[in-house]
């Protein structure tokens, strides 16, 4: 239809590119990123102290001068491994204290409020005792991710195993399936949507635990190197530190929900 | 039955682990198999919280975090709602900015910490500003949920009944996306008391958590156990009455 009619006027045209953004939410979306980068590059030429701040494009430049920085990249990595071990312990560990604390409605009703008493303790406030018993090198980085990251596990996993409808627990004994098989067949599937709820919040909060830790007191890492460039009053360089982290994070993010989409592909329901 | 409805027998357990706990910690302390720089023992830590809340110390700098509390809960709280409510309000803004806000959230903030430390000080502003921008996000992305989930049909009834914008806010938008507006906020205030304890802790010279810092770096265990367990009691009770008050706003919702 609209090809028909040759757009004479500006108005069909406009109308065009309102109609078509209307159906494109992400372009618009993409414009409003852009105009913000523009507004802050625009502040950064005028305004803003180079000092403190600095506008897209010096970040952009600056990003080859900082990551090749050998520290910087020892830093990166550094992270990135406390980031890694951190979680997996936390995801392993996890999984290992709720599934039979999740399985009994006994132990459930035992432990389920020590377990949220724990919780409810702003971790933040114990941060100098990780310190105090981990030291200040990677140890206590892990060990304070791994409390970040673990209770959203425990607690996602928990609630993924009441899920389970027990029609099919009865159905699943009444074919004569062991405890074992049980807990293979029907439990584990059932509970992947909140297991994998559990890690994306287990995957930030150990990200979180991790550069706490790093920016309270540590010797290497992102956090200290952000530290670091924002106290020699070199804002393009930790700027570009936070983009990468922030890329990471946005990376990490998206890997465990395509993990997710895989996972539980076999749910009907699952949109 | 919740599975939170606790018998006698699993009540039990639960005490039996604390004083087990306890108990290994007062033996421990005894018989000298930690530290009393890493472990302080039990009795030391009691005495001193029993000290510690009749100093002033203790109260001036809990009227500081209180305070920056306050204040960054304020702003947080204003301005998540107000953009909540006007990107909520059309489907059309939710799928362009809930997608951005929700991005900008999945980034780590606390990296941005030295950032604000450099434009505020390392007084009490900066706690303030890193506190309301963190908390910002789950209270506007709250906000937006809670209005964006609203039951289409109850806009196209009060529309069609000629409700005008306000009626519509007050009588329809407002009352069905309050429970999970409320949700938002209560995430929205825990989540900026743990933002400020933190910058207090990494570059603070007041407020509890730079006070446990202090402490810790002058091996003074047992006052910053003390201080420690100010802390936990301050934000179960914070945790606790916001709780309450949620179950409140989210009963009243559905009718008001």
């Amino acid at each position: 239809m609209s090809e028909v009619a040759a757009p004479l006027r500006s108005a069909p045209a406009f109308d065009r590119l309102r109609r078509h953004l209307a159906r494109n939410p992400v372009a618009v979306r993409i414009g409003v990123a852009v105009l913000g980068a523009a507004i802050w590059e625009l502040l950064g030429h005028t305004v803003l102290d180079p000092d403190f701040i600095s506008p897209p494009s010096a970040i952009l430049l600056a990003a080859p001068r900082v990551l090749s920085d050998p520290g910087v990249q020892a830093a990166l990595v550094i992270s990135f491994y406390e980031l890694v071990v951190g979680f997996a312990i936390a995801v392993v560990a996890g999984i290992l204290i709720a599934l039979p604390i999740g399985l009994h409605r006994f132990s459930l009703r035992s432990a389920l409020p020590l377990i949220l008493l724990l919780y409810s303790i702003p971790q933040v406030t114990i941060l100098p005792l990780f310190v105090l018993y981990f030291g200040i090198g990677s140890t206590s980085k892990i060990a304070f991710g791994t409390s970040h990251g673990i209770f959203p596990i425990i607690l996602n996993v928990i609630a993924g195993v009441q899920s389970v409808e027990q029609a099919h627990l009865t159905a699943a004994r009444a074919m004569g399936a062991t405890r074992l098989q049980m807990i293979r067949r029907v439990v584990l599937p059932h509970m992947t949507p909140s297991l994998f709820t559990g890690l994306r919040l287990a995957m930030s909060g150990t990200l979180l635990g991790v550069l706490l830790a790093e920016l309270y007191v540590s010797t290497g890492g992102i956090g200290y190197y952000t530290r670091l460039f924002t106290e020699s009053f070199d804002p393009p360089a930790t700027l570009t530190l936070v983009t990468v982290l922030a890329l990471m994070a946005v990376l990490l993010n998206e890997v465990v929900r395509r993990a997710e989409r895989r996972a539980s592909f076999w749910r009907a329901e699952q949109r | 039955m919740t599975p939170l409805d606790s018998d006698w027998r699993s009540r039990t357990i639960q005490i039996l682990f604390v004083a087990a706990l306890v108990a290994l910690w007062d033996y421990a302390g005894q018989h000298g198999l930690i530290s009393p720089v890493l472990l302080p023992r039990l009795r030391a830590v009691i005495v001193k919280f029993v000290q510690i809340v009749q100093t002033d110390t203790l109260y001036i700098n809990l009227a500081v975090t209180v305070f920056e509390l306050l204040v960054a809960f304020a702003i947080s709280a204003s301005a998540g709602l107000a953009l909540g409510y006007l990107v909520g309000r059309s489907r059309y803004g939710v799928l362009v900015f809930e997608p951005l806000l929700a991005g900008m959230f999945a980034v780590p903030i606390i990296v941005f910490l030295p950032l604000f430390i450099l434009f505020f000080g390392i007084g009490m502003e900066s706690k303030i500003a890193f506190g309301a921008t963190y908390s910002f996000f789950p209270i506007v992305l709250n906000t937006i949920g809670g209005i964006a989930q609203v039951d289409p049909r109850f806009v196209t009834v009060a529309r069609s009944m000629g409700a005008s914008d306000r009626q519509m806010f007050r009588r329809v938008l407002l009352p069905a996306a309050l429970p999970v507006i409320v949700t938002g906020l209560r995430i929205g205030c825990i989540v900026c008391f743990l933002s400020i304890l933190g910058s207090e802790m990494i570059a603070g010279i007041s407020g509890l958590g730079s006070r446990i810092v202090t402490l810790g770096e002058g091996m003074n265990t047992a006052e910053m156990f003390a201080y420690i367990a100010f802390v936990i009691v301050m934000a179960m009770i914070l945790n606790i009455s916001l709780t309450r008050m949620q179950r409140r706003f989210g009963e009243t919702g559905g009718r008001a």
